[in-house]
């Protein structure tokens, strides 16, 4: 086992041990659906409601959902690709657009995206590509420091820092893109479906390498995935998000062993059995995930929620904790005594 | 004549051009009527040309086709013209991964699930809707009569891909061809495909070929594994056999990585490298430079395909060996 | 431990690491056509430029008793026009004049429109919303029309001619190039590139002009041939090129008198720009599909 250490020129840290190093209030991001000859808005899609989070230092927080529940967007939201409506991140203890400029955040926090191919410029040598960010920053000599990551991740710099993205694999793509984010020497690396669009073999490869990255060099991970099996190999809390919103976050163990959220259990319940003999018989859920345009009232995921009551259609369930001082926490009226479900408190999810 | 619904024998496909790819190699497999096989395999493994050769859909000009293969003792790489188009449709359709993709955009479904009905089965139109109104009953579409006249932009992803799969069965084929059919959708949905093909193929008694890259949702679905690399078919069995005894070291390898047990933060057993290009005919293991076990054996030649039992097959020289303790 | 698996090391090596121009050199070089049309074109350009050095005959001396006389005659390898001047001395001189008309305007609508639609394309939003419909306002007239109006406002020259055209095709090439640049600033590369703080003049300059430009080159190419033929047309008019200037358009137009007496003779002018314009638009095809990296 290496010393943990840092990445060279890594920004040091400010706030100390227990601060996490990304607090996340409130944050709130509505695209506009545009429409008509004059492009006047149409409808609003809520991509992004009202979501709040931590990641302490050197922790994993995966995060799932299926398509159109803003995980992807609550990722461009972090490093400023987009801007948000409404709410605040807090990097280390800094308050972006306070004490913290956008240019600070985007040396501390770096992305890997999904589409391996389109997320290398195709007219850059792999090796400038990894040190364009770093010739950015005026971090000291970028190209031995493209060179340095190259070998770190698995890439001889000899054979590969001239080539151009289309003459490797989707796996050595993917490898480069965690080079590329790294050589900024970020404290936290935001993973966008980073090994979904890998074959398996070459998702576990990446995944090891992802591994040993974090434990090397200290670092701090977002993983969005839509691959519970991959989410909970990875990660430290897990959290779920719905329709823009969070309805579930926990350790991953405590969310393994119970899930408080109809909408987490249903998730779970989806997940291929992976025993011939006991195979699914019935689908956890019908129908597809509504239209983030127009979210259903009260909680988002009633109407498709067995255990839906009409308080569910009114009222907006907030985010807490299970018991008192619980890591655990779920939005759901059925952990709210006071909710007005008739359930509540009952374990009626088991 | 067999009882073979599908007999693929010594399949050889080879694709010309600018460089030649060898996609599928000496490929040997049965199906029985009412039975679902999963191909598996992972991108570039041939699952897909396999398909595409069964309906005959490669491009005539860049692509070489060997070997023989028969659909319901119909000899199908002679097929041509009229006869290839009643195949298509009657005997054999296919529901790709993007149902979006596959649907006009300018038609309603209802249209189009009439239309191929007319075209195949020679009836009127008043009759072809109704054939397509009980499809999208049998599909579990809320509400059908209304979606018959709803076009494919006014569906959701899991609604196109029952409509997909209602378009395909409305001739009642034989053999249903699915090309990884739930690969773009999301979990809560995949699983409701996955339950539907699984009722319709009991409901329709047909054949179906399955492939996926996800053994999870072949476990789900097939009661039989083919799992495939490097355009050959390196196991096969049933289902229970390929995941509780896998004998193939990539078939291990592929259950290893799809992480359902794996304590968390363990390093992971991957296979190493990636795959082989295929410009040769591999003339021995195709798996030999990333396997664990390999030895000069396998290096030297093609490896033995050991037969424990009828239907299945492992094509590998440690097949007889015991599963080393992990 | 430190061990990352240099197992993908092993993975099969594909084309080593070779530039993209010399791919797009090599590829060129195997497609006959191209290279044709791209001699000619040649051809072309170099006999114009080096026109008084060839030894021709003077294009601007007449004959009055020499008028017409057809193709073959000896000492008028071509013929001479209805003034009696020397044909094979008019065409290759007329080159001159006719391929500067032809290409200035796309040259400077290439780099003024080219510069409008990346602009409006990058930054999209209200800019990208301003520059376009104006651009649009000027799309809402063909093109032969806008090019006499303007011309015919501002009166007939060669100066005026080059303004009328360039501002014609203006418009076409901003489309494209906006078009082009949406399509790359929806890519994970440019955001990759904005994540580790760059500004968006250097995204731009390294991350999109890059991978822009070849088609919005490749299209203006395409224009070469369209802005000829209307640099001809306006010259035709009356509203471009005046007499006695030797160039392709004027001199189709007055030789058209002549259609009945020496019909090969009047063609000539027309025979060269079709034969320009046509290995143009075949050279920027070929051009276009040497330069696609990924087949």
């Amino acid at each position: 086992m290496s010393v943990t250490e840092t990445l060279p020129d890594t920004a040091p840290d400010k706030g100390g041990p227990a601060q996490p190093l990304l607090i996340v209030r409130d944050l709130q991001k509505y695209f506009p659906v545009r429409g008509g000859i004059l492009g006047g808005r149409k409808a609003v899609v809520q991509a992004v409601d009202g979501v709040s989070f931590e990641v302490k230092k050197g922790e994993t927080l995966g995060i799932v959902g299926e398509s159109g529940c803003g995980k992807s967007t609550t990722a461009r939201l972090l490093i400023g690709l987009i801007d948000k409506d409404r709410g605040e991140i807090i990097y280390d203890g800094q308050d972006l657009g306070g004490t913290l400029s956008l240019r600070d955040l985007r040396r501390g926090v770096q992305m890997v995206f999904q589409d391996s191919y389109a997320s290398l410029n195709p007219r850059l040598t792999i090796e400038e590509s990894i040190a364009f960010g770093a010739r950015i920053q005026g971090l000291p000599d970028p190209v031995g420091r493209a060179r340095r990551l190259m070998e770190r991740v698995g890439l001889s710099p000899d054979r590969f820092a001239q080539r151009y993205p289309h003459e490797v694999s989707g796996g050595q793509r993917q490898r480069i893109n965690i080079a590329r984010a790294l050589a900024m020497s970020p404290r936290l690396v935001v993973l966008d479906e980073a090994v979904s669009a890998l074959d398996k073999s070459v998702e576990a490869q990446v995944l090891n390498l992802l591994a040993d990255l974090r434990r090397e060099f200290g670092l701090t991970y977002i993983f969005i995935s839509h691959d519970l099996n991959v989410v909970r190999y990875i990660s430290d809390r897990i959290l779920v998000m719905y329709l823009g919103e969070v309805v579930e976050v926990a350790p991953v163990d405590q969310i393994w062993s119970r899930q408080a959220h109809p909408y987490t259990r249903s998730l779970f319940s989806a997940m291929p059995s992976m025993d011939p003999d006991n195979r699914t018989l019935e689908p956890p859920l019908s129908g597809d995930p509504p239209n983030p345009i127009n979210p259903p009232s009260g909680c988002r995921f009633h109407t498709r929620c067995r255990l839906a009551e009409s308080a569910c259609k009114t009222r907006v369930p907030t985010l807490r904790p299970l018991s008192v001082g619980s890591e655990h926490l779920a939005a759901c009226h059925l952990h709210d005594l006071g909710s007005g479900h008739s359930k509540a408190g009952k374990d009626v999810l088991a | 004549m067999s009882e073979n619904l599908v007999e693929i024998r010594n399949l050889d496909v080879r694709f010309t051009g600018a460089r030649t790819v060898h996609a599928i190699n000496d490929l040997t497999l049965t199906l029985k009527q009412n039975e679902t096989l999963a191909l598996l395999g992972e991108s570039g493994s041939g699952k897909s040309v396999t398909l595409k050769t069964l309906l005959r859909l490669l491009p005539p000009k860049r692509s070489r086709i060997d070997g023989a293969i028969e659909v319901n003792g119909v000899d199908v790489l002679t097929l041509s013209g009229k006869t290839l188009q009643a195949y298509r449709g009657e005997e054999v359709s296919m529901v790709f991964q993007e149902p979006g993709l596959a649907l006009d955009p300018v038609y309603t479904v209802g249209d189009q699930i009439a239309e191929a009905v007319m075209r195949h089965k020679k009836v009127r139109r008043e009759e072809a809707l109704s054939t397509a109104l009980d499809m999208l009953r049998r599909v579990r579409i809320p509400s059908p009569e209304r979606r018959l006249r709803n076009y494919p932009h006014e569906l959701s992803g899991g609604m196109l891909q029952r409509v997909m799969i209602a378009l395909a069965l409305a001739c009642r084929p034989r053999l249903l061809l699915a090309d990884e059919p739930t690969t773009a959708l999301d979990a809560t949905v995949q699983i409701q495909i996955l339950l539907l093909l699984r009722d319709l193929q009991r409901e329709f008694g047909m054949g179906v070929i399955f492939v996926t890259h996800d053994i999870g949702v072949a476990v789900e679905v097939s009661e039989r594994i083919a799992v495939m690399y490097a355009g050959q078919i390196v196991e096969e069995g049933t289902t229970s056999e390929i995941i509780k005894d896998p004998r193939h070291p990539y078939t291990r390898g592929l259950l290893a990585a799809n992480l359902h047990d794996v304590a968390r933060g363990a390093r992971l057993n991957a296979i190493p490298g990636a795959p082989p290009p295929l410009d040769t005919r591999p003339d021995s293991c195709s798996f030999a430079p990333r396997c664990p076990l390999a030895e000069a054996a396998c290096r030297a030649a093609l490896p033995p395909v050991h037969v424990p039992n009828d239907r299945r097959r492992v094509a590998c020289i440690h097949a007889n060996a015991p599963v080393p303790a992990e | 431990m430190t061990a990352v698996d240099v197992t993908v090391l092993d993975a099969p090596a594909t084309v080593s690491g070779q530039g993209y121009w010399s791919g797009v050199g090599a590829r060129l070089l195997r497609d006959p056509l191209t290279l044709i049309c791209l001699g000619v074109i040649l051809l072309l350009i170099l006999s114009a430029a080096f026109a008084p050095w060839l030894g021709l005959a003077d294009p601007y001396k007449g004959s009055m008793i020499a008028r017409l006389k057809p193709i073959g005659t000896p000492g008028h390898i071509l013929g001479t026009d209805e003034q009696g001047r020397d044909m094979f001395a008019r065409l290759i001189y007329g080159g001159r004049l006719t391929l500067f008309i032809g290409l200035t305007p796309v040259v400077l609508a290439f780099f003024i429109g080219g510069t409008l639609g990346i602009v409006a394309g990058y930054a999209g939003g209200w800019i990208n919303t301003g520059i376009m419909r104006t651009v649009d306002v000027f799309f809402a007239f063909p093109s032969v029309l806008l090019a006499i109006a303007i011309s015919g406002a501002l009166g007939a020259g060669i100066v005026n001619s080059l303004v009328s055209l360039t501002i014609v095709f203006i418009p076409p090439i901003t489309r494209v190039s906006e078009a082009v640049t949406s399509g790359v600033r929806a890519l994970d590369y440019i955001d990759a590139a904005r994540a580790s703080g760059a500004n968006a003049l250097t995204v731009i300059r390294v991350h999109v002009i890059g991978n822009v430009l070849s088609p919005i080159f490749v299209y203006a190419t395409s224009l070469t041939s369209v802005c000829m033929i209307l640099a001809a047309g306006l010259s035709f008019l009356g509203i471009g090129v005046r007499p006695p200037e030797p160039e392709w358009g004027l001199m189709l137009n007055t030789l058209r008198s002549a259609i009945y007496v020496n019909p090969w003779l009047s063609a000539l002018p027309g025979l060269m720009i079709f034969v320009t314009s046509l290995c143009l638009n075949l050279l920027s095809d070929g051009v276009r599909s040497a330069m696609n990296v990924r087949d």
